[in-house]
């Protein structure tokens, strides 16, 4: 039985971990395409965050350096989007490819040039990185069956990181649903005509939304290199981003169904990992790319309104027009 | 519209040729401050990439072997494209496709190559054109969006070939998960058994008669967008789907049709990986090809002519870069997919940006031509 326990909460601990990165970048893409602009770029602004935090971290020793560099990596690339998209009203998903395509070739390029290790940055050291933070009393509740260790496991010993995206849920549904910013912001992916006539700036709102999305990409790209990772390596996201691009579709532009797209992701993910050659019951043994392409196909079966209906925002993926 | 400007008054050269130049020199002016950056002299660099290309027999045919590639991937870009579908899906239809390929050269062996390949390029289409007529059928009939569908079937396809790879295709008794070698009579000629037929000795290169399919690709696509009824019904969808409902035209099926065409023609790049070079299924042979086919595509401006010259470019480009960092070891071949990225960024969602300030220098007249407008 505690053999059961213990495999529940190490699958608990590893969604928790594999959910994060996907979360943030959810919400990341949350901001940009409730204001109408679309981004395929998640997967291009996560992989530069990542590169970022980790060759500062290498070179500062500093995690919050790191973070640092990663958020501004990721802003200049969700600038060259939104100067792409904005302002000369290019197309959206170009634009996200391009961002992408250059993400991955520059990070690989570098990563090469600077450290010599065949596209990888050398390994962190705890210093370096954020680390799990210990909850008080997590040894005084070891004993406690099953709830000790999902306090000391789950709950409690995740790094800072993770925390943060656990709070960015909240304050994501508060600022677009709560405050008039995220009013406009609603309003702006919907029907820029509406907000233009109420004499509210299309483009300087539409701006903001892509910086948070870049910020909230660099943190997640953080996460993946200097948190869970210790260090880069190329293409690390590995379609990260447009997993958490499927969670949002899944989630219908909502932050809280977004977060359980991402924690249903990385429960199979996670499982996955945990199920390779097991024999099941009835079934048998499965192959583990039948569990990996579920997240796949439900996005696919989801956007096709066989399970249920996700309809983006009106304008995603118009540019805007001012009339005279 | 004339027939020697775009609708906005550009001359048509200037958008052949000139807009294409300046995307070039815009991603050329990039990647030498990626190589400034990283410590080494551009110029030098870039003149060692074109000699690698093109400065040997050998680089020339590598060339030409990586061109063949991207014409077929450039190509099912450029057919989407003009039906107004944005298909990020040729990686995955290429993989998909070169299975189709691979599995008619495991089951024909002992068959000539010249009996085999037709065999091999049909099915090579139809499972290509599977690929893409799935996320067709579901954004013509159930609204789902093109590009995320493309994307997942990417990561589907690629979910599929690890798993059959690594268990129902692979070599008995191997570890590396690819299928066992074709028969040696399926192989398609490459240039070393064309050159000896012809009395000439060449080195073992990956070049091979694929190429010729890739130009007659090129030529039937031209045919199909430009001749036909059904190139006018995909290019009236794409430019104003509403208007060619209205005119009578089924735009879900020529939306379908057109997928199915795309995701054929990326099927294709089995035939030159597969038949043509590695001999069997491998993991991962489309390599990027699928993705590099929307540079392609959007540097071509979707006529084949410009693809076919944009692919000689990317070809170009993946050489000389694998050229590049076997003598530079601090520089990685993947700066070719920076120059790739900056090439989609300039010509593609950036287009608009040279576009008026170039109307504004070939058009003198400009102010007098916008107020006839107004």
């Amino acid at each position: 039985m505690d053999d059961t326990a213990l495999w529940i909460v190490s699958l608990l601990a590893s969604t928790v971990r594999l959910a994060t990165p996907l979360v943030l970048a959810a919400l990341a893409g949350f901001y940009s395409e409730r204001a109408g602009v679309v981004d395929i770029g998640l997967e291009g602004k996560m992989l530069t965050g990542a590169f970022a935090a980790a060759a500062t971290a290498t070179a500062t020793g500093s995690p919050w350096a790191g973070l640092a560099a990663a958020i501004a990596a990721s802003l200049v690339l969700a600038l060259v989007h939104g100067f792409a998209c904005i302002t000369h009203r290019g197309d959206q998903v170009v634009a996200g490819v391009a961002i992408n395509t250059i993400a991955a070739g520059l990070t690989a390029v570098l990563a090469n040039a600077w450290f010599d290790l065949g596209g990888r940055t050398p390994s962190l050291d705890g210093t370096q990185r954020f680390l799990g933070l210990h909850f008080p009393l997590t040894d005084a509740l070891r004993g406690v069956p099953l709830l000790g260790r999902l306090y000391g496991e789950v709950v409690g010993g995740q790094n800072l990181l993770v925390y943060l995206a656990v709070l960015a849920v909240p304050l994501t549904s508060w600022v677009a649903y709560r405050t008039r910013f995220g009013l406009r912001l609603r309003a702006v992916g919907e029907n820029p005509a509406a907000v233009d006539t109420a004499g509210i700036s299309v483009p300087w709102l539409r701006y903001r939304a892509v910086l948070i999305t870049g910020a909230l990409c660099g943190v997640a790209g953080a996460y993946l290199s200097i948190a869970q990772g210790a260090g880069f390596q190329e293409n690390m996201t590995a379609g990260k981003g447009y997993l958490a691009l499927a969670a949002l579709i899944l989630g219908k532009w909502r932050p809280y169904p977004t977060l359980a797209g991402c924690l249903l992701f990385a429960a199979t993910d996670a499982l996955q990992a945990r199920l390779q050659g097991v024999a099941l019951p009835v079934v048998g043994a499965v192959p583990v790319q039948i569990i990996e392409v579920l997240p796949y196909i439900l996005t696919v079966l989801l956007l096709a309104g066989f399970v249920g209906k996700s309809i983006p925002p009106k304008a995603a993926g118009q540019a805007y027009v001012k009339d005279r | 519209m004339s027939a020697s400007t775009n609708s906005d008054g550009l001359p048509r050269w200037a958008t052949l040729a000139l807009l294409p130049a300046i995307n070039l020199g815009a991603a050329l002016v990039v990647s030498s401050l990626v190589i400034l950056a990283i410590g080494q002299d551009p110029v030098s660099a870039l003149a060692f990439m074109v000699k690698g290309a093109v400065g040997s027999g050998t680089g020339l045919s590598y060339t030409l072997y990586y061109a063949t590639s991207l014409i077929f991937t450039g190509l099912a870009v450029a057919i989407a494209n003009h039906a107004g579908l944005f298909n990020i899906g040729g990686e995955g239809q290429a993989y998909v496709g070169g299975l189709g390929t691979g599995l008619v050269c495991l089951a024909l062996s002992g068959w000539p190559w010249y009996a085999v390949l037709p065999v091999a390029v049909l099915a090579g289409a139809l499972f290509g054109a599977v690929w893409g007529l799935v996320p067709g059928y579901l954004q013509a009939y159930r609204g789902s969006h093109i590009v995320i569908t493309t994307i997942m079937f990417n990561f589907l396809a690629s979910a599929l070939m690890v798993y059959l790879l690594g268990g129902p295709l692979i070599e008995h008794g191997q570890m590396a998960p690819e299928s066992r070698e074709f028969a040696e009579s399926t192989f398609l000629p490459a240039v070393k058994e064309i050159a000896a037929a012809l009395g000439y000795r060449t080195p073992t290169l990956p070049l091979n008669l694929s190429l010729i399919l890739a130009l007659l690709c090129a030529g039937g696509v031209w045919f199909l967008i430009w001749h036909t009824r059904w190139g006018f019904q995909m290019r009236t969808v794409g430019a104003n789907e509403a208007a060619a409902r209205y005119a009578g035209m089924n735009a879900r099926t020529t939306i379908v049709v057109a997928m199915a065409i795309s995701g054929a023609l990326a099927g294709l790049v089995g035939i030159n990986e597969l038949q043509g070079v590695q001999h069997r299924i491998t993991l991962n042979f489309q390599a990027g090809m699928g993705f590099t086919g929307i540079a392609v595509a959007l540097m071509g401006r979707g006529h084949p002519v410009g693809i076919v010259l944009s692919s000689l470019l990317f070809g170009a480009l993946y050489q000389g870069g694998a050229e590049l960092s076997f003598e530079y070891n601090e520089i990685s071949p993947r700066l070719v997919v920076v120059i790739q990225g900056v090439v989609i960024l300039f010509s593609g969602a950036l287009e608009h940006m040279f576009r008026p300030a170039l109307l504004r220098l070939l058009k003198p007249k400009a102010p007098a031509a916008a107020g006839q407008r107004a």
